[in-house]
């Protein structure tokens, strides 16, 4: 049984391979999703062909994300797996249930005839994205928030995730779906498809901004940790660079949409700002896995299993990340609205 | 009203699973059937192959599209259900189940768009390796989930430490566990064998109603290769696998047989019906000493009997009758797929009717079997969830109360009801539609055929994939 807890900082490692398992979850499941909230207002029945073809051949991967976030935390991390889950129970019933209900509409939706059995799927399709994202977002909330544990148990009610806060971050995760979607769009179509997407990403691009500044004031006074670490000197030197970087970002997709000429850089300048907001949430939190009570070290799965999923994961990240990237490459350029089998 | 968590959770679980388990096994037959028509249109040239392909790729990708979103479900259950179970045991089976999403997973995933869409955006050549690449993925992730799972009924290579959680001391004894192998074969060749009945059934119906005849022949004819020499296979890797369990799990095997006392020259029993109160059963009917000689291959073969096993037993009902609904199937499968041989080198298989009638009869049959089969070892596992290391009623979360479960459960009824509904109903019409022949390729384009009428050629980018 080989073991490298005595040479490097496994839980370390897989805090960060897990926080990026989940945040390429959220970029790439986000601007699908996103696609799926802004699905009912776009203007006609063929744009809405052409979403939907300019995600087909992604979403089944994006979701992917999903399995080795929810199996990797299993794996690397049992204890928060085993105490997360059951207290956010509700919000993640739902947002399974919103998956499923946005997953089979892709299938769905193509082979069902026009008229009433394909609105049924658009909605579908628009109401389990916009449920999965808003329930994303209240366990985000409800976990920056911290949850009540008695030993390796979740000892709390079964609504303790309901809060004001959590509320809010939902919202603020839908809307920031919606901007990766709609720049997404920008990027994948073109004609009216583009135009109406630009209009939508610049009015959804400042709702983004106001949450994110919301959020941003409201974490250090809920917490004094927190607090301490981004206001005191010199962290707040080093720290400085996060919000001006994303104020820039914001300028940067505020103009290129209006001076309608970039069509790629508005979706890579909000993977920017989902990025910062990212990194501050995740340094606002580190190393607490479980917020306040348990640390990514006290949580972490034993050394022989880290140890043998980090030799997997040293050679199959990469693989998966490269073929990832050729379908990608495959389905380049601007999508049709033709059935696509 | 009062709500056992515990039960409403098992249910919950054997429900989703339940559904779940339907739609993977479909998609690793289809993959590799795909895989293999391909090849045959390759290699042949033969359009005909190149039409079955692109008529059940579309069911593939139905039948894949709700094993995923079924499939996410099930990783998220564990936490929120079993929460002490993940807890106690995942660094045992967290990395088996880490290893199936890396490596089987994103394979599957990324390549199927591929498979579904990449039609004139890659080569016929690189489309076909899509094709490999996905029937392999569906492989792999069928080799770690039934590993852990295997693990679950027959745990080894690991310590139990002060708190109760295990460690593990041995991958390659937690990995390849004792009754892994057998289980493994015992459900790809299920998988194959279902898929096959599907395929008959389809190339049956479409016989019956004079259409698609030259792929339907096709079609027929592969389920034929497959029934004749898997479905009898099966009934041999069924076989070892029982061996297995009565080695391992030997209070599973007695509530299979349906027998209480240890006993000597052990009839098998056709027919019977169990009482768990009284401990024994009523209306018996059975083949003398036939179960002595099967299990232990000695006319005169003592079995040990469900008595022996005090509290840890499972339930005999459900064991006992599913038991018997997956053997009389397979041999059912067996029968039919001889009868087809038979036909075949007789020449009438095309023009048999009765026989057409069995196959589409028998289009559900696999999955029937199938799920049949996973009842019996999972409740023969109870009362436990790790065979003999932790009680299933100890594993579940202890902050989810009754309520909740009870509340999710019917939202997951309700919800599967209506989706997979509605999944199998577009199955069906696709089936009735028919396989979309080369010439008739117009029609298999609509929507293309659409933007091109309304909109001439202004439209730029059309890429007619």
């Amino acid at each position: 049984m080989f073991d490298f807890s005595s040479l490097i900082d496994l839980p370390l490692i897989w805090g960060v391979l897990i926080a990026t398992a989940i945040f390429l979850y959220v970029l790439l499941d986000g601007f699908d999703l996103g696609i799926g909230i802004l699905f009912p207002f776009a203007p006609s029945d063929k744009c809405r062909d052409r979403m939907m073809n300019s995600i087909a051949p992604f979403w089944d991967g994006n979701e992917t994300w999903l399995v080795l976030g929810g199996g990797g935390l299993f794996a690397a991390f049992p204890l928060a797996y085993a105490v997360l889950f059951p207290a956010f129970y509700i919000p993640l019933i739902c947002m399974l249930l919103g998956l499923i209900l946005r997953g089979v509409a892709f299938e769905f939706r193509f082979k069902s005839g026009e008229g009433m059995s394909r609105r049924l799927w658009d909605y579908s399709f628009h109401f389990g994205s916009l449920g999965a994202a808003f329930c994303q977002g209240l366990i985000l909330g409800a976990f920056v928030q911290g949850v009540q544990v008695t030993g390796r148990n979740f000892s709390g009610g079964p609504f303790d995730w309901a809060t004001g806060f959590s509320v809010m971050t939902g919202i603020a995760v839908v809307f920031g779906y919606a901007l990766l979607g709609s720049t997404w769009l920008v990027m994948k179509t073109e004609d009216v498809t583009m135009e109406w997407a630009r209009k939508v990403a610049s009015y959804v691009l400042s709702f983004v901004g106001i949450f994110m500044a919301l959020v941003s004031i409201t974490m250090p006074f809920m917490n004094a940790q927190i607090k301490t670490f981004w206001f005191s000197t010199p962290n707040i030197y080093y720290l400085l660079p996060i919000p001006l970087i994303t104020a820039t970002l914001f300028a940067m997709v505020w103009r290129d949409l209006h001076r309608q000429k970039r069509e790629y850089r508005p979706f890579l300048a909000s993977i920017g700002i989902f990025l910062m907001g990212y990194l501050g949430l995740g340094l606002s939190l580190f190393p607490w896995i479980i917020p306040f009570k348990y640390t990514i070290w006290d949580a972490a799965a034993s050394g022989p299993g880290l140890s043998l999923m980090l030799c997997g994961v040293a050679p199959l990240l990469p693989l998966i990340l490269g073929y990832t990237g050729y379908c990608y490459y495959i389905f380049r350029g601007k999508s049709g609205h033709e059935h696509m089998y | 009203m009062e709500f056992d968590p515990v039960l409403l959770a098992r249910i919950q679980f054997a429900f989703t699973v339940s559904f779940h388990i339907v739609f993977p096994a479909l998609s690793i037959g289809l993959a590799s059937f795909l895989a293999v028509v391909e090849w045959r249109w390759l290699a042949t040239g033969n359009e005909r192959y190149r039409d079955i392909y692109k008529f059940w790729v579309k069911i593939f990708a139905v039948a894949f599209g709700m094993g995923v979103v079924s499939g996410v479900v099930m990783s998220y259950e564990f936490g929120t259900n079993w929460s002490v179970f993940s807890d106690r045991i995942a660094n045992v089976l967290g990395p088996l189940l880490g290893f199936e999403v890396l490596t089987a997973f994103f394979l599957e995933a990324s390549f199927l768009g591929i498979m579904l869409f990449g039609w004139g955006r890659v080569s016929q050549r690189m489309h076909f390796v899509a094709t490999c690449i996905v029937a392999v993925g569906t492989l792999i992730s069928a080799f770690w989930i039934l590993s852990a799972n295997s693990w679950m009924q027959t745990p080894q290579g690991f310590t139990i430490g002060a708190d109760g959680r295990l460690m593990p001391t041995n991958w390659l004894e937690i990995i390849f566990n004792p009754s892994f192998s057998y289980r493994l074969a015992h459900m790809v060749t299920a998988a194959y064998l279902s898929t096959a009945f599907v395929v008959g059934g389809v190339a049956s119906f479409y016989l019956w109603n004079k259409r698609h005849i030259p792929e339907a022949r096709i079609m027929l004819g592969m389920a034929t290769i497959m029934a004749a020499l898997v479905a009898p296979a099966q009934v041999l890797i069924g076989d070892m696998h029982g061996l297995n369990t009565l080695k391992y799990q030997p209070a599973k095997v007695a509530a299979m047989e349906g027998l209480w006392e240890t006993e000597k020259g052990v009839p098998m029993l056709l027919f019977a019906v169990p009482d768990e109160k009284e401990r024994k059963n009523n209306f018996e009917i059975g083949i003398p000493k036939a179960a002595s000689l099967i299990l232990t291959h000695d006319l005169n073969g003592e079995i040990k009997g469900l008595n022996e096993f005090e509290g840890k037993s499972p339930p005999v009902m459900p064991v006992f009758y599913a038991f018997r609904v997956m053997v009389g199937l397979g041999m059912l499968m067996v029968l039919i797929g001889w009868s087809s041989a038979v036909q075949y080198f007789r020449g009438k298989l095309f023009a048999t009717r009765w026989l057409q009638g069995w196959w589409m009869l028998m289009m559900p049959s696999g999955f029937i079997a199938l799920l049949a089969g996973w009842f019996v070892t999972e409740i023969g596992r109870q009362p436990y969830t790790a065979y003999g290391v932790i009680r299933t009623i100890e594993s579940v979360s202890p902050a989810i109360l009754g309520p909740q479960v009870a509340w999710s459960l019917m939202a997951f009824v309700v919800m599967y009801t209506f989706v997979f509904g509605a999944g199998s109903y577009y199955i069906l019409k696709l089936i009735g539609k028919g396989i979309p022949a080369a010439d008739e390729k117009e029609q298999f384009y609509r929507h293309g055929i659409e933007a091109t009428v309304t909109e001439g050629a202004t439209e730029k980018g059309d890429n007619h994939v």
